[in-house]
């Protein structure tokens, strides 16, 4: 389901310091084009749906179109971002709507306690950081051959 | 359409890029779960000045498999003991691996899926009346740290809300590294060997997909951890579709490429992955069978895995196919084997398991049960709801196909292909599975993790991160008794601009030769040339054309193919960044795909039936084949050469 850009909603990013989809996406599909301020999928076919480009855009304007070689017409999943959940839209074909809401995080975004004080002690030991401080008993197989 | 004669991207590649050297103790070649584990511990065993950096081809907060979020952690080992882990694992892998690689692994997984929750990641739970909570509303339960049980489908997986799974572990690994010690969109494409030892590695070289600029970076000690490989087997999918890979698309075997040129032993390279999946969309089973208990049956409704001619079949595969839970491959031949006899297709019956579940619930259950269901999808295949969507799918009223896939190479998930890494140095360890450092590759100063690390399969994201962590300690470990022995590389600083930007020049220097850029006789263009690799990999060495089959003399034929291939690569253009990526990538798939069908061709057995078939060795032939199949290959020569390697066997049965 290749992702494209609504010619009408795109701005380019323009007052960003960065286009949000050529920076989030992880396979370098997403590119501005900027004589048109305007950005779009260079490559399709090697869009994996990842909803990275979509999920990110503060624009809401990159929506994903089913790949034209096995999808039908006339569906639509649309994600909305919060920062504890997130909402999704799944249009049927057949005109069915079916929302859900799903938990993203429990913590601030920002936040993610990365130990920067926690200096490990004994380097030749087979134990990670935080093994360490929490005194972790290393162990070894008992259930030998 | 492009206009004749320019190149198709925004980012147009020139001539001459700017040379940007950089000079650190310890290299990071990829940014996904393992290399963030890494980035998360290693700072905490080191003083400020250990230069460190890490270079990822993307963006850190959405690179990887993990990219698009996941719906389950898959080891998570809380109340089971690491024994029974590792006889999983050997049991999925018909035998031969790495059990102290795995071991390791199982002691180590847990404070990562710790964590991880610590850092926000919801992880669902039950409550006390036995029901399954959300991972915001599980927070109540406390933390899986803590005591509170966590929702498990299988033995070994444990449900999250994991979205953004990716993002959290990213935001951690970066907080703890330093965003100065980060370069994103910066593709390593060649590691470079000491000048003094080429035994050892002393530095890598990529390029900027932002700005013509390649990096030259003297480093030494350095981990390569940039997923598995995907996108090297024609997919069922040839169009617009074959971007809706299983495993992450922009996996291009840059690991097992990069680790082989540089010296670094393969092993079990033989071994693939192709995945059961809900058909074109790819969508995971998992829960379906493990939380809905789903059965599927063939086209004619039989539960054709629990008749008698399923049975029959298994016994063939002895103790493996005859044990509790029947091992991946096994499971695909069986489905295979109703294609063949024409009792296909495979269907899934999704109507039937949620008519059972909904039997003993109420009403607002049974709606949290189909949320359920959807979210599965939607955390991690959001492809595969948008084909239920779009196919008036609702799994309650209509059935879904199940199909195998195209293969796939990797060493984390159900799979075991990677490098040969040193184990622990441990009592414990047989001696020719350690030479010093934890997970190093046979190449000195050269780590792996996550899907580099062959012949450990099963460790899925959170080992992935957690082997990351390992092999922090372990670079800090060599680089303090070794680091003085670096001397640099012998590669001048024009000669790698020359290497690296090599399809530029192809393309400058020819595509005014033609009215239309993407014809012409002086060069090949990176798509074209993706194309070709995948149709003589399917065709040849057991793609999805043949079902997997293929024999030595497929095998004779690819490897001619694969010669020209390479040679014709020399030839492959670039007009933008974008294209640059991509010559450099299908460069990197070919290598890791001839690795692999290479070791096909030197066992001479069928090991995983179900992945793959040698028609000219049907059956395992324990006598000869229960062993390691390891290959070393010399750039400068262009010479394979492969081994058989012992298996030990550590833990009881």
């Amino acid at each position: 389901m290749p992702s494209f850009v609504i010619a009408e909603k795109c701005d380019g990013c323009k007052g960003g310091d960065k286009t949000a989809c050529m920076y989030i996406c992880p396979n370098d599909l997403m590119v501005l084009d900027p004589n048109a301020m305007k950005a779009y999928n260079q490559e399709p076919d090697q869009c994996w749906e990842c909803y990275s480009c979509v999920k990110i855009c503060p624009s809401q304007a990159i929506e994903v179109r089913g790949y034209s070689d096995f999808v039908p017409m006339g569906a639509s999943v649309v994600p909305m971002m919060g920062t504890e959940d997130i909402m999704w839209t799944c249009k049927f074909r057949n005109g069915v709507v079916k929302r859900f809401k799903f938990p993203i995080r429990t913590t601030p975004e920002g936040e993610a306690n990365a130990y920067l004080d926690l200096k490990g002690k004994d380097l030749n030991s087979g134990l990670l950081s935080t093994q360490e401080a929490d005194g972790y008993v290393f162990p070894t197989p008992q259930e030998l051959a | 359409m492009a206009l004749p004669n320019k190149p198709v991207g925004e980012l147009k590649a020139v001539r001459d890029p700017e040379v940007e050297k950089r000079d650190v103790d310890v290299l990071i070649i990829g940014g996904g779960m393992a290399a963030c584990g890494t980035a998360f511990e290693i700072k905490k065993w080191t003083g400020d000045d250990t230069k460190i950096l890490l270079c990822d081809k993307a963006a850190l907060e959405r690179s990887g498999a993990v990219a698009q979020g996941l719906s389950a952690i898959n080891t998570y080992i809380g109340e089971n003991k690491i024994e029974d882990y590792v006889r999983m694992v050997r049991n999925d892998l018909m035998g031969i691996v790495r059990e102290d690689l795995i071991y390791d692994l199982g002691r180590h997984v847990d404070d990562s899926v710790h964590l991880f929750e610590e850092w926000g990641l919801p992880i669902w739970k039950k409550t006390e009346d036995g029901k399954n909570i959300d991972g915001k509303k599980g927070l109540k339960q406390g933390t899986l740290k803590a005591g509170a049980t966590p929702v498990r489908t299988g033995k070994w997986q444990i449900m999250i809300n994991g979205e953004s799974y990716k993002r959290i572990v990213a935001e951690a690994g970066k907080l703890a590294l330093g965003e100065d010690n980060i370069l994103e969109r910066c593709f390593i494409v060649e590691i470079l060997n000491d000048k003094e030892d080429p035994t050892r590695v002393a530095g890598a070289v990529g390029f900027s997909l932002r700005e013509n600029k390649v990096y030259i970076i003297n480093a030494k000690v350095m981990l390569v951890a940039c997923g598995g490989a995907v996108n090297i087997y024609q997919p069922r999918s040839v169009a617009e579709g074959k971007g809706r890979a299983w495993y992450p698309v922009w996996n291009a075997g840059s690991t097992y490429t990069m680790a082989l040129r540089a010296g670094a032993e393969l092993s079990m390279m033989e071994n693939r992955f192709t995945p059961a999946r809900f058909k074109d969309g790819y969508g995971p089973v998992g829960a379906w069978f493990l939380l809905f208990k789903a059965k599927t049956v063939n086209g004619l409704g039989e539960n054709y895995a629990a008749s008698d001619g399923a049975k029959v079949e298994l016994e063939k595969y002895a103790p493996y196919g005859t044990a509790a839970v029947t091992p991946t491959c096994l499971r695909n031949h069986l489905m295979l084997k109703e294609y063949k006899e024409g009792r296909g297709p495979i269907i899934m019956k999704t109507s039937d398991a949620l008519k059972t579940l909904g039997e003993t619930m109420s009403k607002k259950e049974l709606k949290h049960l189909e949320a359920e269901a959807w979210e599965d999808f939607l955390d991690m295949s959001v492809g595969q709801a948008g084909l239920w969507c779009a196919t008036n799918t609702e799994p309650e009223k209509k059935d879904s196909e199940v199909m195998p896939t195209e293969p796939y190479l990797l060493g984390s998930h159900s799979g075991c292909c990677g490098l040969w890494c040193s184990g622990p140095d441990e009592d414990w360890v047989p001696e020719d599975y350690k030479w010093g450092y934890n997970r190093m590759t046979t190449v000195k100063g050269l780590f792996t993790a996550g899907d580099g690390v062959g012949c450990s399969g099963h460790k899925f994201s959170s080992g992935s991160h957690a082997e990351g962590r390992i092999v922090a300690k372990s670079m800090l470990q060599y680089l303090a008794k070794e680091g003085d022995k670096v001397t640099g590389f012998k590669e001048t600083d024009q000669e790698l601009v020359d290497m690296v930007y090599k399809p530029v020049r192809n393309y400058l220097d020819h595509c005014e030769y033609t009215t239309a850029q993407d014809v012409n006789p002086n060069y090949c263009k990176p798509s074209g040339m993706a194309m070709r690799l995948m149709k003589m990999t399917n065709e040849y060495g057991a793609g999805t054309g043949t079902y997997y089959m293929t024999s030595g003399k497929n095998l004779e034929i690819l490897m001619e193919l694969f010669e020209m291939f390479r040679e014709d690569l020399d030839k492959v253009a670039a007009g933008d960044l974008h294209e640059l990526l991509r010559a450099w990538e299908i460069f990197h798939r070919l290598f890791t795909v001839q690795a692999h069908t290479r070791h096909i061709q030197f066992r001479e057995e069928t090991r995983y039936p179900g992945f793959y078939y040698r028609g000219d060795y049907m059956g395992q032939n324990d006598e000869e084949w229960f062993c390691f199949v390891n290959s070393t290959y010399n750039k400068e020569t262009n010479e394979w050469t492969l081994r058989k390697a012992p298996y030990h066997k550590i833990i009881s049965d």
